[in-house]
């Protein structure tokens, strides 16, 4: 990059501009987060807290079966809603990027976006529960005698998931798309590709590093998601993110709680480097000038 | 012949809004240009070779998603003139918004609380974001790929895994749970948005400017201030904006950083809803809704931005 100024001034004052945040970071995030990797390894104090004293007991306690069977359920719900979420979101991104209205839609998008969770939260039990909106409406014209069991369970935890972060998705879909040459898809449907042939074969693989941001920016929210099955799921609906709490709150085993944390945070890291490094490469890709295509029809 | 060529040039258009509509995709359609164009008018990108169809597959998805966020927000507003507390109605009322605005004391005390930390949070995030940003996109330095990764990071771990740690944290260093350890939670997680949206506004930022500004004399406090700073204005602006909306929603971090008598807004309502349908709450979500609304209609220069970073 040669708009960097390179002086050795130049150098001094990048660090003393960019020392603020990193320190800030370094001490409210970084180290926290050492912490708790530490804490993992450590016994269980009695009232919670620790004690200093090596032990792998948080590791082996997680491999009790009602954990893995969280544990597999959180991943089975969060993949889940994610599928869904994007097939939802993926569409809407379109018609936005191609609409002449794009602030209009963002803002419709944002607005409830930015409405506190937790009332949104509320909104949902306000509709689903036993005495709310939908059983209520449906006993008043005459459709059911009884309420419907609507909530605290499952299908309203993934129903309210995707509510809650579809505007997660939609927002770097939108980006992305926004930025695709359109030009591309008259040329692919001159070229006599069909409609679909067109989106699938042409504009989603050009979209992929908005793909996969709004995949990450889904997934790994819903895998620690703790308010959501608190609030609309019953005892069969628990996800790691309530175990989590449960034994920083109630069971008071913060090596336990920290090993759990552990696992999400090497999840998610996993999931952050695959995603910076497929940008990356897209990024290259298309500051590449000339590509040439070789025989097979493949890039090289 | 004595017309003019404004009408001859109203026949064309009349003879080209007859012709039947495509379904297909169109190349070349006469646009009209908005009203108060000057000059040649040009097609945004976004609208070249344009889909025609206005009930297309994605369109009508678009509009179902966006019923789908809204409904739930919809039926708690209308249920908040209800006169009756369940959600059966009764008849109109307005005894919800009164008791929220005079009968509420604890949930003001609360929202006041949530307003001191988000005014403090957001602007120590954003002053101190921006000023990274700067740093790093202006200078080399070899700290740079650290502060990029640290910064990126606390966006996407849940939030649960940011509450715990810092609980732990707090707790280990003996910090009193209470208004400070809010604060400092929520700077931390406002940090990296600050950043990001910051830098995005200054990757398109021509550094040849300041090179221009050096030529004719001025000082490096100089170009900072009156050149960079005015430029990344809006990324600063929306970065702030971002801030304010984060803290302001935070539950989940705040519920294990906040102590007595630190209750906020979020914990507030939580308190509220563990017992089930509230008028108050109703009540209330209108007010915030109509809060945020005005909020984006405020920033919808900057809406697009702030989409990009999230």
């Amino acid at each position: 990059m040669n708009s960097h100024i390179q002086e050795k001034r130049g150098r001094r004052l990048g660090i003393t501009y960019s020392a603020p945040m990193g320190l800030w970071l370094t001490f409210f995030f970084l180290v926290p987060l050492c912490i708790i990797i530490l804490y993992s390894f450590l016994k269980k104090g009695l009232y919670g807290g620790v004690e200093w004293e090596f032990t792998l007991t948080a590791y082996r306690q997680m491999l009790n079966p009602n954990f893995m069977r969280v544990f597999l359920r959180t991943l089975w719900v969060a993949a889940l809603s994610t599928v869904i979420t994007i097939t939802l979101a993926l569409p809407c991104g379109y018609a936005m990027a191609r609409s002449r209205h794009q602030v209009m839609w963002l803002a419709l998008v944002i607005i409830p976006f930015w409405t506190n969770s937790l009332i949104r939260i509320y909104a949902w039990i306000a509709i689903l529960s036993s005495e709310g909106f939908v059983n209520e409406a449906l006993k008043a014209l005459g459709v059911i005698g009884e309420s419907l069991p609507l909530i605290y369970n499952q299908g309203a935890v993934i129903t309210v998931l995707i509510y809650m972060y579809i505007p997660f998705a939609i927002l770097p879909l939108f980006t992305t798309i926004d930025k695709f040459d359109f030009q591309l898809l008259e040329a692919a449907r001159d070229l006599g590709a069909s409609k679909p042939e067109s989106i699938f074969k042409v504009m989603i693989p050009n979209i992929r590093s908005g793909i996969i941001t709004a995949v990450i920016f889904t997934f790994i929210p819903i895998f620690g998601a703790y308010t959501v099955p608190l609030l609309v799921g019953g005892k069969d609906s628990y996800m790691i993110g309530n175990i989590i709490v449960d034994q920083v709150t109630k069971t008071r085993n913060w090596p336990l709680a920290s090993a759990f944390s552990l696992v999400i945070t090497v999840v998610s890291t996993i999931g952050v480097i695959w995603m910076m490094t497929s940008t990356a490469s897209e990024r290259a890709r298309l500051k590449a000038p000339a590509q040439v295509v070789d025989a097979n029809g493949g890039i090289t | 012949m004595s017309t003019s060529p404004k009408m001859k040039s109203a026949a064309v258009a009349a003879k080209l809004k007859k012709q039947p509509k495509k379904t297909r995709l169109e190349p070349s359609r006469l646009v009209e240009a908005p009203k108060g164009t000057q000059g040649p008018y040009k097609l945004p990108k976004n609208q070249m070779f344009q889909d025609h169809r206005k009930f297309g597959f994605s369109n009508i998805m678009l509009v179902l998603v966006i019923a789908f966020l809204f409904m739930p927000l919809f039926v708690v507003v209308t249920y908040s003139f209800n006169a009756s507390r369940g959600m059966r109605w009764t008849g109109f009322s307005l005894q919800w918004y009164y008791k929220l605005f005079f009968d509420s004391k604890e949930l003001w005390r609360a929202f006041a609380n949530s307003f001191v930390i988000a005014i403090t949070s957001s602007i120590v995030a954003t002053f101190l974001g921006s000023l990274s940003a700067i740093g790093i996109k202006w200078y080399k330095f070899k700290s740079r790929a650290y502060i990029q990764v640290v910064s990126f990071l606390p966006m996407v771990l849940p939030e649960v895994i940011i509450g715990i740690s810092m609980l732990i944290f707090f707790t280990a260093v003996r910090i009193p749970l209470g208004m400070f350890s809010i604060f400092v939670a929520h700077t931390t997680f406002n940090l990296p948005f600050v950043f990001l949206l910051v830098s995005a506004r200054l990757e398109e930022f021509d550094f040849s400017v300041i090179e221009a500004a050096r030529d004719l004399g001025a000082t490096e406090r100089q170009t900072l201030m009156k050149v960079i700073v005015p430029s990344i204005m809006p990324g600063v602006m929306s970065g702030l904006l971002m801030a304010i909306t984060m803290s302001l929603e935070d539950f989940v971090i705040t519920f294990f950083v906040s102590g007595p008598g630190s209750t906020t807004l979020p914990l507030y309502v939580y308190s509220m809803i563990r017992y089930g349908v509230s008028p108050v709450i109703n009540a209330l979500s209108l007010v915030l809704i109509l809060g945020i609304m005005l909020l984006a209609l405020g920033f919808r220069r900057f809406l697009k931005t702030i989409a990009a970073s999230s």
